[in-house]
């Protein structure tokens, strides 16, 4: 059930399924990201929605004997087909995960890993990336003196938006944010929900999280999922208003879950 | 009497200290004494060496060869040779460990092959250490032709301690939080670039403290040394890879039964023990430091 | 949470209650009318401040539902249409008001002719009201669309009630006021029809989703 089908998209399900062995974790998932939009994804632990999110930049490869059927297409390309440069693919679609983590360095080298790694080497150029990339997370202003301190001796909301600043460098198309505010204060988390807010205009945004009203805060649209299935998709005030599947109502209005 | 408003509880005894607890402080004084005793037996074989060999220990004693049958002067390149040895035996096994490790840690692949390697490696570290003193015999003294040297005597150490380095390697390598990993491939790394630009670093603190420790247990092997490069004596340092070197621990023993005049130099033996034992125990401190600063900083 | 389904049910337990206030106030206040009674219309009269009072409650607890639960979906529908219908059950309640105290006045003079089409427009809005509010009890059903379609018949039979009137008026301008008082009465009601359609609008909303407010019939 898909509604408000954006003509743009930049990532495209069709029958997609997620195999951990013989388990399906993932069950036939037909789903649109849109471009420079903000999509959710909600559900009960254990729906599939981490596993879901995580095959857009392939990390779930890193688990053994996991396997997929289905189609899905980054920018109209298959993105599961063997010869996929998946390193090329992660830089251009990056994570920021649930518990913040950043590198035991400095401020500055947790943001230059990324273009080290593309081969930038000089020194202005490495600044004016780390700079870019920390004033787009919305930090710069608190750690520009502070540059060469360890990345941990920050705040959880300012190691987060380490983590996004890091991302970020590599000037990724889309970001993926697997609960990203669920270790945090409420005060960081609405910081970091400020920032989805600005970070749409340049970057598509998926967004998986168990908090049903921060979707409905931040998101564009969101999926809901259930049992490894997409259960509905649609405009976020449509899905949280009035939603078409009475399962979806029973689980936003909580009566499980 | 303080009279709280929580009277309805009745009096405040259920909160007082109960009568002796005779268990309780019978196995916590049992504890202490035990651990206690540990402590105590080394304090006294510190005491003990340090008593019999004070009287030998001096700038001139460090500095200078034996003398006249080795009943005077100093164990100056009998340091050397440990120095030499264990430098040696560290500059290869060190390198040969780490990338064991990481192969062990990060590209393997759980199944018969990886038992099968990590079951060789407990076994190896198994072996008594006069065996492997047979084995460096057999194989760099009469079959690579190297002959009584620093080199087959360090590639002997190396053999006999690089279980000890692969599995501190590993462990170091597996304490690297997986976040970390997971944050560099999702930044666009290979997993190479992983391992060089972010495991490795994060655990060479590890890494390096491990080694040092094991540097300290190396200089103190006696048995390895005995069959492949100690020699009785040796005029001076040695000038090629291929000379047989003189040894603190292969010191003492020399001196303590085969040499002509045992009760004179046994002022001497003390030394020798007591350099030795201050050159394990620094190593040991050093390596203990610079842990517990590393754990201190790193606190992931 | 059990919590929300029992405070859900409290607060239409007193939509309820209100809805019988209302159509008790509106029956008495026709029959006090049309049977000559000014003590039972001064009764409606002293009522209305239950009411209000009872309006005012209904809407402090929804806003305190949404604050406190932040209802979704279903929920929320039907804790925005409480608000909403109550505000037009509270108008219901003042027209009835209204209806009493032309009472009172027409029962001091003589009766023009026979309350005829007065009672007739009563009682389809009094089922009109019903309806909608059984509607709103028992969820989605064609109930409120009928409700809707007999708004016509009362404002025809409003508009066949004021010309008659007028017809009197002319006659005999000595009875203007009484007459003019006869058309406000059948003002009220047809005004209390229009808050019961929607009424029925707001529980299609509850049910559907869809808003249908201000939309032609012929549209929805």
């Amino acid at each position: 059930m898909v509604e408000g089908l954006v003509n743009n998209n930049i990532f495209e399900m069709k029958d997609f399924s997620i195999y951990y062995g013989h388990f399906l974790a993932v069950k036939k998932v037909t789903l649109n990201i849109g471009v420079n939009k903000i999509t959710a994804i909600i559900g009960p632990s254990g729906c599939g929605k981490s596993t879901l999110l995580r095959s857009l930049n392939r990390m779930n490869d890193l688990i053994m004997n996991s396997w997929v059927e289905g189609h899905s297409l980054f920018k109209g390309v298959d993105i599961y087909q063997k010869d996929t440069d998946v390193i090329e693919l992660r830089k251009r679609v990056g994570m920021v995960f649930q518990k913040p983590n950043p590198f035991p360095n400095s401020v500055y080298e947790n943001v230059a890993f990324g273009p080290k790694i593309r081969g930038i080497r000089k020194k202005s150029q490495l600044d004016e990336i780390v700079e870019n990339a920390l004033v787009r997370a919305d930090l710069w202003k608190e750690v520009r003196d502070k540059l060469n301190e360890s990345g941990m001796s920050l705040s959880g909301g300012q190691m987060q938006r380490l983590c996004i600043a890091r991302s970020l460098a590599q000037e990724p198309e889309v970001l993926l944010f697997d609960e990203p505010t669920s270790a945090l204060d409420p005060i960081s988390t609405a910081n970091i929900e400020n920032l989805l807010q600005e970070l749409r205009k340049t970057v598509t945004i998926v967004i998986v999280t168990h908090n049903m009203q921060q979707a409905a805060r931040v998101s564009d649209y969101t999926a809901f999922m259930y049992l490894g299935e997409m259960i509905e998709f649609g405009n976020t005030d449509t899905l949280f208003v009035n939603p078409h599947n009475k399962l979806t109502e029973e689980y936003i209005t909580g009566r499980f879950g | 009497m303080i009279h709280g408003t929580y009277n309805r509880f009745g009096s405040s005894e259920w909160i007082r200290k109960k009568k002796f607890n005779l268990k309780e402080n019978f196995f916590l004084s049992l504890i202490r004494t035990l651990g206690f005793t540990g402590a105590i037996i080394l304090v006294i074989i510190l005491f003990f060496v340090a008593y019999n060999g004070i009287q030998v220990l001096s700038w001139e004693f460090i500095t200078q060869p034996p003398v006249e049958a080795m009943t005077k002067g100093g164990i100056f390149p009998v340091i050397v040779g440990t120095v030499l040895l264990t430098f040696l035996c560290m500059i290869v096994v060190i390198p040969i460990g780490v990338t064991t490790a990481i192969f062990l840690a990060e590209y393997s692949k759980p199944g018969i092959l990886l038992k099968t390697i990590m079951m060789s490696i407990y076994t190896l570290a198994g072996v008594p250490s006069v065996v492997f003193g047979l084995f460096g015999l057999t194989v760099f003294v009469v079959a690579f032709q190297f002959g009584m040297s620093l080199l087959a005597g360090s590639l002997t150490l190396a053999v006999m301690v690089l279980p000890y380095i692969i599995s501190i390697s590993e462990e170091a390598i597996k304490a690297v939080p997986y976040s970390f990993r997971e944050a560099s491939l999702a930044c666009g790394a290979t997993k190479w670039q992983t391992i060089q630009k972010v495991v490795v670093p994060t655990a060479m603190p590890g890494i390096l403290t491990g080694s040092i420790l094991g540097t300290a247990k190396v200089s103190g092997e006696t048995a390895p040394i005995m069959f492949t490069a100690a020699a009785f004596f040796t005029p001076g340092v040695p000038r090629s890879l291929l000379e047989p070197v003189m040894a603190l621990p292969y010191h003492i023993y020399v001196l303590a039964t085969a040499g002509t005049h045992i009760e004179e130099t046994r002022p001497i033996q003390y030394g020798t023990a007591l350099t030795l034992i201050a050159l394990v125990l620094g190593m040991n401190l050093l390596g203990i430091i610079l842990r517990t600063r590393q754990r201190a900083k790193k606190a992931w | 949470m059990a919590i929300f389904d029992e405070e859900l049910n409290a607060l239409k337990e007193k939509v309820l209650k209100l809805c019988c206030m209302v159509e008790v106030a509106i029956r008495d206040s026709v029959h006090s009318l049309v049977e000559r009674n000014s003590e039972l219309a001064k009764e409606v009269i002293k009522r209305d401040h239950l009411i209000n009072a009872l309006d005012v409650k209904i809407d402090e607890e929804c806003v305190k539902l949404i604050a406190l639960r932040q209802p979704m979906a279903r929920d929320l529908r039907f804790i925005t249409t409480a608000m909403k219908i109550t505000t037009d059950l509270e108008r219901m309640g003042d027209l009835a008001v209204n209806i009493a105290e032309r009472a009172i006045e027409l029962n001091e003079e003589p009766q023009l002719k026979p309350y005829v089409n007065i009672p007739k427009i009563a009682e389809i809005t009094q089922e009109m009201v019903r309806d909608s509010l059984d509607a709103f009890v028992r969820g989605c059903s064609t109930l409120p669309y009928e409700v809707i379609k007999r708004d016509d018949e009362v404002d025809d039979l409003t508009v066949k009630n004021f010309n008659e009137l007028v017809g009197f008026m002319i006659r005999d301008p000595k009875i203007i006021p009484i007459a003019i008082k006869r058309t406000y009465v059948a003002k009220y009601l047809e005004r209390i029809a229009d808050h019961a359609t929607n009424i029925a609008e707001m529980v299609i909303y509850m049910c559907k989703g869809k808003m249908i407010r201000h939309i032609a019939p012929t549209e929805s």
